[in-house]
């Protein structure tokens, strides 16, 4: 290991920041004597950059040379920034060394085009070929596959990754044609499907033999970037609704637009990323997979877009108040589910010891039900609190988004009791 | 006031409790031995801890919690915390006394206190398990030093072996002054005689292993290029990474 990789480090980390996905989970690997490491189902970060995103998996590029043009993309052939280029070799003791000083959990691999995608695919799986073969590592593997890359190579990366991903990027396919003139839809879901294929078929063969090789055990994942074309939050929401419908899809991952590419007139001029809209997004993709919710009832063509000062349950939950108020003593766990402020873990806790006593609103405060939000579409085993109905849901949406004064700020209201000098 | 005195064991506290069942007298407090009493004290009873007895308390308990459960009392043991000896000893009562069992019953205070304790260890031993930095030594030996507020290191002893099985560390609980050493076969317990190994977290230059710098100066470089400065979120950095545990990162250093 040389002084010079320090700079390619540098320079292939900067281009592989932009994609979101770190997740290590899914797949659990024990260490077996004479190999390296192990693989534990829940994930683990290992730390978080200041901008507060995990540093999971060590995020990189095999190379940063590109032969397409994405307009979205840092990358892209036309930008100006600085190049390099991996050995198999370097990458190999790069991840094992940061590995064994427990910096990470494994490794995504991702890169750029050289030559054509099955030239730069075939030197990916070399890689982690190389880690799981020769030095029998046992860490997580997360790889890119390159769209357009042959079926072959796809089932060869499967039997070393733990998730394989493809990344849709743009949501409508006529975006993707006006960002990224060499691409189309087509190029990312077959990859996708013979992801889906593999994944099914060593399914298949481990039921019928214990000992059948596993194929992306953690399944696949993808990402859409959010806010650099036109596309609304329902054609999105759809997008992802439709491809969790896939056995082998794990994750839809939302990366807000970081106005990289400044001198390119198709895209938009945003000052800042649309963070709010990206974290709206993630909490109607969580009211899907964890919350019961349809898609069509978070977006329709009357709210084509997420409110973006209200959370998309609370949402749903004004459009609604006919639903309210839900009884805690009596209402089953998927009505529960659906009261904003309470979550996946406080419904369980509320189901499971509302056997034991009759909850009232200070045994849910105490269990640390947050009650913010969920005041006003409740009751319980206490005289009937104010709720939704009592009054009108926008009455409701103003109190809760109302900002506060908040107490170390000079609150002019107040008659100060010490006179400034 | 009764108040039982005890060597502040856990085999001691289950003794403590079948005595008390014994004697038919539950204690308010429990006090180490020696340990000055408050006024009025009607009662004041020494427990001597007993492996027979706590044994018995112990597989009454098998019986009557399930694993998890039995696992969350040692949680909440290793928390260290004040009062929480007391809090073990109400809810064994309680868990004895009961017909039903009363593991999920949250509308409980006890009950619900008890796992939130132990939320708390568990939430520790994960940061551990994340935070943990290896630095390699001269002897090939990777050493990591830690300061947890609870007494979380035993429990991360499993993950660790498992995962790190073919190399040789020593995780170091730099407050409680005693540690682990794996040596490719066995984790035993140790305690280093003298503090100079490290200053400030790190491994004494001297004792490094030859590229130890160079890798340590590599995974600052990649952490430092991670960052999107247009989404700088310091708020979030630190709810995730309190700043209790950036002495010992090696990307914080």
């Amino acid at each position: 290991m040389k002084e010079e990789t320090l700079e390619k480090l540098k320079t292939l980390a900067e281009s592989a920041k932009y994609d979101v996905s770190c997740s290590s989970s899914g797949t659990t690997r024990k260490n077996t004597p004479g190999s390296i490491g192990s693989t534990a189902g829940w994930g683990i970060c290992h730390s978080f950059t200041e901008d507060g995103r995990c540093v999971s998996l060590l995020k990189i590029m095999l190379t940063n040379y590109c032969i397409y043009d994405c307009a979205y993309c840092i990358n892209r052939r036309n930008n100006d920034i600085r190049r390099a280029t991996f050995s198999v070799e370097e990458l190999v003791e790069l991840t094992i060394e940061f590995y064994r000083r427990n910096y990470i959990e494994g490794l995504f691999l991702s890169s750029g085009v050289i030559n054509n995608p099955d030239y730069t695919m075939e030197r990916m799986v070399r890689v982690i070929k190389q880690l799981r073969t020769v030095h029998r590592y046992n860490g997580y593997i997360h790889m890119k596959s390159i769209p357009g890359a042959s079926e072959l190579l796809v089932r060869e990366a499967g039997l070393y990754a733990d998730r394989l991903s493809v990344n849709i990027e743009i949501p409508t396919e006529q975006n993707l044609k006006m960002l990224a003139p060499e691409k189309d839809h087509k190029s990312v879901f077959a990859p996708m499907l013979y992801i889906q294929q593999g994944v099914l078929e060593s399914g298949e063969e481990r039921r019928k033999f214990n000992s059948a090789p596993r194929f992306a055990p953690a399944g696949q994942s993808t990402q859409m970037i959010i806010g650099a074309t036109d596309d609304t939050d329902k054609q999105i929401l759809n997008v992802s609704a439709s491809i969790y419908q896939r056995p082998s899809m794990k994750r839809v991952y939302y990366s807000g637009y970081i106005p990289i590419n400044t001198n390119d007139n198709r895209l938009p001029a945003l000052i800042k990323p649309p963070l709010v809209r990206e974290n709206r997004l993630y909490q109607a993709d969580w009211l899907m997979r964890f919350y019961e919710f349809n898609v069509d009832e978070i977006v329709d063509d009357k709210f084509p877009n997420l409110d973006l000062e209200i959370d998309p349950k609370l949402s749903w939950a004004l459009r609604h108040p006919e639903q309210f108020p839900v009884d805690i003593n009596k209402a089953d766990y998927s009505q529960i589910l659906r009261i904003p402020g309470i979550g996946v873990k406080s419904a369980k806790m509320i189901v499971v010891t509302r056997r034991y006593a009759r909850l009232t609103s200070e045994s849910l405060k105490k269990m640390g039900v947050s009650l913010k939000k969920a005041q006003y579409f409740i009751t319980c085993n206490e005289l009937a609190a104010f709720n939704v109905n009592d009054t009108s849901p926008e009455y409701v949406r103003r109190i809760l988004t109302e900002k506060k004064m908040s107490k170390g700020k000079d609150n002019k209201h107040q008659t100060a009791l010490i006179f400034p000098e | 006031m009764i108040i039982f005195h005890y060597d502040k064991t856990f085999e001691g506290l289950l003794t403590a409790v079948f005595d008390a069942y014994n004697r038919k007298t539950f204690p308010d407090k429990l006090l180490r031995v020696e340990e000055l009493e408050p006024l009025f004290v009607d009662v004041s009873y020494r427990v001597i801890t007993d492996e027979e007895k706590s044994s018995r308390v112990w597989k009454r308990l098998e019986k009557k919690l399930s694993p998890i459960t039995r696992n969350m009392l040692s949680y909440v043991w290793m928390s260290e915390l004040a009062g929480s000896d007391e809090l073990i000893f109400r809810y064994v009562r309680k868990a004895l006394d009961s017909k039903q069992s009363i593991e999920m019953n949250f509308a409980d205070n006890d009950v619900l206190e008890m796992r939130n304790v132990a939320q708390k260890v568990n939430k520790e031993k994960h940061r551990l398990i994340e935070l943990v930095r290896f630095q390699k030594a001269a002897d090939d030996i990777f050493f990591a030093p830690v300061s947890p507020d609870h007494n979380s290191l035993p429990l991360t002893l499993e993950h660790f072996t498992d995962r790190f099985a073919d190399q040789k560390w020593i995780i170091y609980d730099t407050k409680r002054n005693y540690g682990y050493y794996y040596d490719l076969k066995t984790v035993t317990e140790m305690t280093l005689d003298s503090n100079n190994h490290f200053t400030e977290g790190k491994l004494n230059e001297k004792l490094m292993a030859e590229d130890e710098k160079l890798f340590q100066e590599l995974w600052r470089g990649y952490f430092k290029s991670m960052t999107i400065k247009e989404r700088i979120n310091l708020k979030l950095q630190q709810q995730h990474m309190p700043k209790r545990y950036w002495k010992y990162l090696t990307e914080k250093q």
